[in-house]
């Protein structure tokens, strides 16, 4: 079996860690893993993409159009922009913070969070809209509501041959021991309604 | 390429492509490993870089001062025996071509891995230029790795095929194997290999028209060889079945979106090139015969599709070749699995896999690449501008993150060419445009990589320019790799830090000043200062770059004091400050707190908040 997640955001968001804890998560239980990622001048402020493929037989490291399991996005625009890649009946974990281009500031062009999310409702029907600024409140920081996300992700069943506890020994391994309480906690933090 | 059988002898590592290379390259025992960076090649270097330094391989790595320097360093480490591998993007392969198109008539003795790492796209690059048309141009042999774990093992075979037939090898990843991960088998134990020494012998280090005559002669019978060698290669495969007459010849990551498309199905005979030159011409003739009809799958120049062309002519074979030239694949950007699925369905007459209608999708916001908020680029670009208000002038730009500069409301990128080009494009604007103040700026990565020579040309000739260094300590565009400038060298050891003023002194530079772009007046002043002066003048903006530094903390605005002016936002474009409700505010997690906002708020309406005091 195949599955296939994509991480999206805007440069600096933390795509590329929460990728690397999927794959050391997948290769601790001998599972065959291929990623992608946006390294380069779009890391500064421009759309970012992590691709994760779990399984046996792949060949394109980037996910083809329709084939994501699960969406895990950091902005709700970015969530817009990759839903193409999202299966039918696949699952979305979106941030519904805004992050607002100064180019868009500047040229005074209107982009609101709630017109996002409105479509996303109206197209995914297994949506977790993740109130980031709230979350970051009860974990005390926003640093790791990148790990919060993955977290949701995981208990929505896109990536089955992963499990909660899985996901919790990549963490032990990889994140450092003074943040591991915390990303604990972020890992917990999202119940899918 | 057996892909998924694991030798016991092996262990596994999750890599990135890159990785894959340098860990490739080192249980190949390659003693030298140098480069300049550039997107998609930099973490090949650094991986060795930090393998080093943390005293797990003994080969020596060096960040050299660009490609052409890199190639000659290498070049004489070969020449003496050693295993080396040379690192750069493929525009990086220009500035290596003058000694890489003499090495190939010299040769080498140790192996020599040349990699350039290619980027369809392109994604962050000036060209699409392609590194085997460069490898038929120059006569080399290339290999065109398809994965991370076929990278790592045909590094090893590069350097033994360089070394049989002592001359230097072309290696071209694409931008999606050097930046894709996967699970890589890699050897349990590196090889050493010993360095024998210079052995002196003039016929054969020193180049000279009769010697070049008889080395062509030489290359050309080699290649022929190659060809031959190549099509019993195990990494140049024929597969699926003749039956329907069809087939699809791919290389690179363009072979593995092929394989997805083609999902198990076995009804289209599949060829994978990864020599592309010199090309497996029997491998082709197998490949070819009981074929009507061939599609091509490859990105940047059609070079498989030509050679394929050329062996249907050379033999008389009725089949027909579809590709770029044939105006049925892009001639440019990239290829994906869902365009090689196109490209079998359109090759089997079946039907086109729909574009998936999303109906009324809202107007996404675009998000061009921006400076960061803090950076002190943003600022050094500022303050020349308001030094300059009212006077003509022309903005000379150059590669990395300041060519960011272009973006509005900073508009301060009139140009931007190749490496260096900067400081030369501004004598020829100064030459041709009288009563205009010609700025040229430059990195400090790039000033010593190629920007050198055009200030020599300045003072020398006398042009009249002005030259902004914009000095963040680091080379940030590709990731921060130390340079000349920095005192540390790749490995983090301690090295002579070469100073630009002295350099620039030296060179003759009629005024030098240096400023804090972040002390927004000083920085003005400097700059008003070499205004009306003559010649060769130069202001060295000096800060480090915001990614590299702690936060100081952040600005915040008095929304009671603010009166909704936003000359902060329309002035400067920082992503950290954003409108709300017709008033500028701080997003508090992107602010660096450079306070350069709070420079420019005419009612004092900006405050800073400690670092102490952020969460």
């Amino acid at each position: 079996m195949i599955s296939n997640c994509l991480l999206c955001g805007v440069g600096g968001q933390g795509t590329v860690l929460a990728s690397k804890l999927i794959a050391a998560a997948a290769m601790e239980k001998g599972l065959e893993v291929k990623t992608a990622e946006t390294i380069g001048m779009s890391q500064r402020g421009g759309c970012v993409a992590s691709h994760v493929r779990v399984g046996k037989d792949i060949h394109s490291p980037q996910i083809p159009l329709g084939e994501a399991d699960v969406l895990i996005a950091f902005e709700p625009a970015e969530a817009v922009r990759c839903l193409p890649y999202l299966k039918k009946g696949g699952a979305a974990i979106v941030s519904s913070r805004a992050i607002v281009p100064v180019s868009s500031t500047i040229g005074g062009i209107q982009y609101s969070a709630e017109q996002m999310t409105e479509y996303l409702k109206s197209r995914v029907e297994r949506l977790v809209l993740v109130d980031t600024d709230e979350a970051a409140a009860r974990l005390g920081t926003s640093k790791a509501v990148n790990v919060a996300l993955l977290g949701a992700a995981i208990r929505s069943g896109g990536i089955p041959q992963i499990s909660e506890e899985d996901m919790e020994k990549a963490v032990g391994k990889l994140i450092k021991p003074q943040f591991l309480e915390l990303n604990m906690r972020a890992l917990k933090l999202i119940e899918e309604k | 390429m057996s892909d998924k059988h694991y030798d016991d002898n092996m262990s596994k590592k999750f890599l990135m492509g890159n990785e894959a290379i340098a860990m490739g390259a080192l249980d190949a025992g390659v003693n030298i490993v140098c480069g300049y960076p550039g997107t998609p090649s930099t973490e090949i270097t650094e991986c060795c870089a930090k393998q080093a330094a943390g005293g797990k391989t003994d080969a020596y790595v060096e960040w050299s001062v660009n490609e052409k320097a890199a190639l000659e360093l290498a070049a004489g480490a070969s020449y003496s025996g050693a295993r080396t591998m040379v690192t750069m993007k493929q525009v990086g392969l220009n500035v290596a071509s003058d000694p890489l198109m003499s090495l190939a008539y010299v040769g080498v003795k140790g192996g020599m891995i040349v990699v350039s790492a290619d980027d369809p796209g392109p994604i962050s690059s000036q060209t699409e230029q392609d590194t085997r048309t460069f490898a038929e141009f120059s006569k080399l042999p290339v290999f065109d790795p398809s994965s991370p774990q076929e990278a790592y093992s045909m590094v090893a075979d590069a350097f033994e095929l360089s070394e049989k037939y002592g001359t230097p090898v072309l290696f071209r990843p694409t931008t999606r194997v050097c930046h894709s991960c996967a699970d890589v088998q890699t050897a349990e134990a590196p090889v050493k290999n010993d360095v024998s020494g210079f052995e002196k012998d003039t016929m054969r280090w020193v180049i000279f028209p009769k010697t070049s005559y008889l080395n062509h002669l030489k290359i050309e019978k080699r290649n022929r060889e190659l060809s031959d060698i190549f099509s019993e290669s195990k990494y140049n495969t024929v597969e699926g079945s003749r039956k329907s007459g069809k087939g699809i010849a791919a290389g690179g990551i363009s072979y593995e979106y092929v394989k997805e498309a083609l999902g198990g199905r076995d009804d289209v005979c599949l060829f994978k090139v990864s020599t592309p030159f010199p090309f497996p011409e029997k491998k082709a003739l197998e490949f070819l015969s009981g074929l009507d009809e061939v599609a091509v799958y490859e990105e940047l120049d059609p070079m498989i599709e030509k050679a394929l062309v050329y062996v249907c002519g050379k033999y008389g074979l009725n089949v027909r070749i579809k590709g770029k030239l044939s105006g049925d694949t892009p001639n440019a950007g990239e290829n994906s699995a869902e365009g090689a699925k196109m490209l079998v369905a359109r090759l089997m007459g079946e039907d086109i896999p729909e574009e998936k209608n999303v109906g009324d999708v809202p107007q996404l916001p675009i998000r061009p690449p921006v400076l960061c908020a803090g950076c002190p680029h943003r600022a050094s670009f500022y303050a020349v501008k308001k030094a300059v208000k009212g006077r003509k002038s022309i903005f000379c730009g150059d590669i990395g993150c300041y060519t960011l500069g272009n973006a509005k409301p900073l508009d301060m990128c009139d140009t931007c060419l190749c490496m260096g080009a900067d400081v030369t494009i501004a004598q020829g604007m100064t030459l041709t445009n009288p009563d205009t103040l010609c700025f040229s700026f430059i990195g400090d990565s790039t000033f010593f990589a190629s920007g050198l020579t055009g200030v020599v040309n300045a003072v020398y000739n006398g042009h009249d320019i002005i030259l902004a260094v914009l000095d963040n300590s680091t080379t940030a565009m590709t990731g921060h790799q130390p340079n000349p400038s920095t005192g540390i060298s790749a490995t983090g050891e301690p090295a002579t830090a070469i100073s630009i003023e002295k350099v620039l002194e030296a060179i003759g530079v009629s005024k030098i000043v240096t400023a804090d772009p972040l002390k927004l007046g000083e920085a003005t002043e400097a700059v008003k200062s070499l205004i009306d002066e003559k010649g060769v003048r130069a202001v060295i903006f000096r800060s480090p770059c915001a990614a590299k530094i702690k936060p100081q903390g952040s600005c915040a605005v008095n929304s009671e004091k603010c009166v909704g002016c936003l000359r902060c936002i329309n002035e400067i474009g920082c992503p950290a400050i954003i409108k709300s409700g017709g008033k500028a505010a701080v997003d508090t997690s992107l602010c660096f707190g450079c306070g350069l906002c709070r420079q420019i708020c005419p009612v004092g309406a900006i405050g800073a908040v400690k670092a102490d005091e952020k969460e």
